[in-house]
């Protein structure tokens, strides 16, 4: 009997692990296609866009596997919503990252080289907070009472990132070599970087909520 | 013969509810968060009950037979039936109620009734126990809650082998507290019969006897699994998801902590293996599983700081240990009287 529940629990255990290092390294990855965009190695970038899309593939299809278990072997019950959510929730932050290099490399925005390191400050920012996230979402796992500290992380590098969002917005536009047009188009690319850490900060919230219905 | 049998009806009816109802502390929480199916639990619950009530039940009925032995099947009858109409009673006034209180209650208007001296200091025995049973379901929940949330912080075990621990504790938790209530609560449905029982002794060969009281416990214990088995669902759902909101591991301390307490008060075996060690033993008194539950919960409700109290139950539970003795007497009486002079039947000798 412990067996059978061990090993079943230890299935699906090692699903979530797998699909949680999917939303890490398709944080790793985007990072590094931007770097690559801002080197001009466009070809590099559709490399990374494909792994991302197979990295979402592979995220989709375990989040799959471990919905139907958890259904089929009737397992946590209680804390079954929650882990849904905060699973379907996290799938998000692949998807935008996808779309964020397939934009780039579908438009090729000309962002002017002042504004290189702010993208990849804010990148930066925005990655470490999807890291911190999946960090605590691990914990809400495994030591539920170390969820607060990456929670707090995640807030911190949320901040970051609007701050440097800011920053962005504000030279760009002030900025007198630029056309509108280009402009507005570079806008749209720093708020979606930026909405990595806005979408990591909302899933922290939500994760604090869940953690805190675990204590005893 | 069958009007003997027709007689024991009342505590049969209050075994009923008394299963429905207390099933419903033990499993209500396992069973509202889908930690374990619901015929599971019914199952295991009936099958302890009555194993509880056979094997243990003879100590706690005892003391019932100090407080006013019943001489008169009718008598019995009436006094077990005053009793049911108390606890209905007082359920629907919004009281805390206890099956015990209700009983000793109804005892006490039967000694009246008699003309029997009731024995005082059997009566304060019990009566400190209403008090003292919530009091210690709290210590013990506390003391039980603190190590295990410690334990937990500090070992990292991940969620789901944590999920299927919890089952395994809440059945075995749910299994120790079907036998703790069968065990201590048989003697509210079938202590007052116990000096009119119609079983006799069966002796079964080899050396075996079922006895007469075995054979009424049983009875008796049969009556509480099927409360369970056929009207305890509705009252699970309303324990596990509206009054308590526990999570499945608080859940088990709570059952385990009330548990222990009509282990405590029930078991002859404990209470023999204490004075062996020249120590205090506590009462063999049957105490109220649901009124348990109310302060192993608060127990942990001010170990977590002091949030979750609610003040307003316990003062109905204070008030209960007041009302609920008092109208069941009250009740017994006036019942015995209409026993006695309308149905012509003798309700003491």
């Amino acid at each position: 009997m412990k067996k059978f529940f061990r090993s079943r629990a230890r299935d699906i255990e090692e699903k979530i692990e797998e699909y949680l290092c999917c939303i890490s390294k398709a944080g790793l990855i985007f990072n590094e296609g931007i770097r690559d965009y801002f080197r001009d190695k466009h070809g590099r970038l559709e490399e990374r866009r494909q792994e991302i899309s197979q990295l979402e593939r592979e995220a989709d299809e375990l989040l799959k596997k471990i919905k139907h278990d958890l259904y089929a072997h009737m397992l946590i019950p209680e804390s079954r919503g929650d882990v849904f959510e905060l699973l379907d929730d996290l799938d998000d932050i692949v998807d935008t990252t996808k779309q964020v290099l397939l934009q780039l490399s579908i438009e090729t925005p000309a962002i002017p080289p002042f504004l290189r390191e702010d993208f990849l400050d804010m990148t930066g920012a925005s990655i470490n907070a999807v890291d911190e996230l999946v960090r605590g979402v691990r914990a809400f796992f495994m030591e539920t009472q170390m969820v607060a500290d990456y929670v707090n992380k995640v807030f911190f590098f949320e901040k970051e990132a609007d701050r440097l969002e800011e920053i962005s917005k504000r030279r760009i536009f002030s900025s007198e070599e630029t056309r509108l047009s280009c402009k507005m188009h570079i806008r749209h690319f720093i708020e979606k970087i930026a909405l990595l850490s806005d979408k990591s900060e909302e899933i922290a919230k939500n994760l604090l909520i869940y953690a805190a219905k675990r204590s005893i | 013969m069958p009007g003997s049998f027709f007689f024991l009806s009342s505590g049969l009816f209050m075994g009923w509810g008394l299963g429905a109802n207390d099933a419903a502390n033990i499993f209500g929480t396992a069973v509202a968060t889908r930690m374990i199916r619901y015929r599971t639990a019914t199952v295991i619950a009936g099958v302890f009950i009555i194993l509880g009530a056979v094997s243990g039940g003879g100590g706690v009925s005892r003391t019932y037979g100090q407080l006013g032995a019943v001489n008169a099947l009718p008598g019995a009858f009436t006094v077990a039936f005053a009793a049911g109409l108390t606890v209905l009673w007082m359920v629907r006034l919004g009281l805390a109620v206890s099956t015990s209180q209700a009983i000793v209650g109804a005892i006490v208007g039967w000694n009246l009734f008699s003309g029997t001296p009731t024995d005082t200091g059997t009566l304060y025995r019990i009566m400190s126990t209403w008090v003292f049973a919530p009091f210690l379901g709290g210590l013990l929940a506390v003391a039980l809650y603190l190590p295990a949330r410690r334990f937990l912080n500090r070992t990292r075990i991940h969620l789901l082998r944590l999920d299927s621990y919890t089952r395994a504790a809440l059945l075995a938790a749910g299994a120790f507290g079907a036998y703790s209530l069968g065990m201590n609560n048989i003697a509210n449905v079938m202590g007052v019969f116990l000096h009119d029982s119609p079983f006799r002794d069966l002796y079964l060969g080899a050396g075996l006897t079922f006895t007469g009281i075995q054979q009424l416990f049983l009875l008796g214990g049969a009556a509480m699994a099927l409360g369970v088995l056929t009207y305890s669902r509705k009252v699970m759902m309303t324990v596990g998801s509206g009054i308590y909101a526990l999570s499945p591991v608080t859940a088990f301390i709570v059952v385990l902590a009330s548990s222990l307490v009509l282990f405590v008060f029930g078991s002859q075996g404990l209470q023999s293996l204490l004075l062996s060690l020249g120590l205090p033993a506590l009462p063999l008194v049957p105490v109220s599983q649901s009124q348990a539950v109310v302060g192993a919960v608060t127990g942990i409700g001010l170990a977590r700081g002091g949030g979750n109290i609610n003040f307003r139950l316990l003062g109905k539970i204070g008030l209960g240990w007041v009302a609920t003795p008092a109208a069941a007497a009250l009740l017994a009486y006036i019942g015995l009287f209409f026993m006695q002079n309308v149905f012509l039947q003798p309700v003491f000798f």
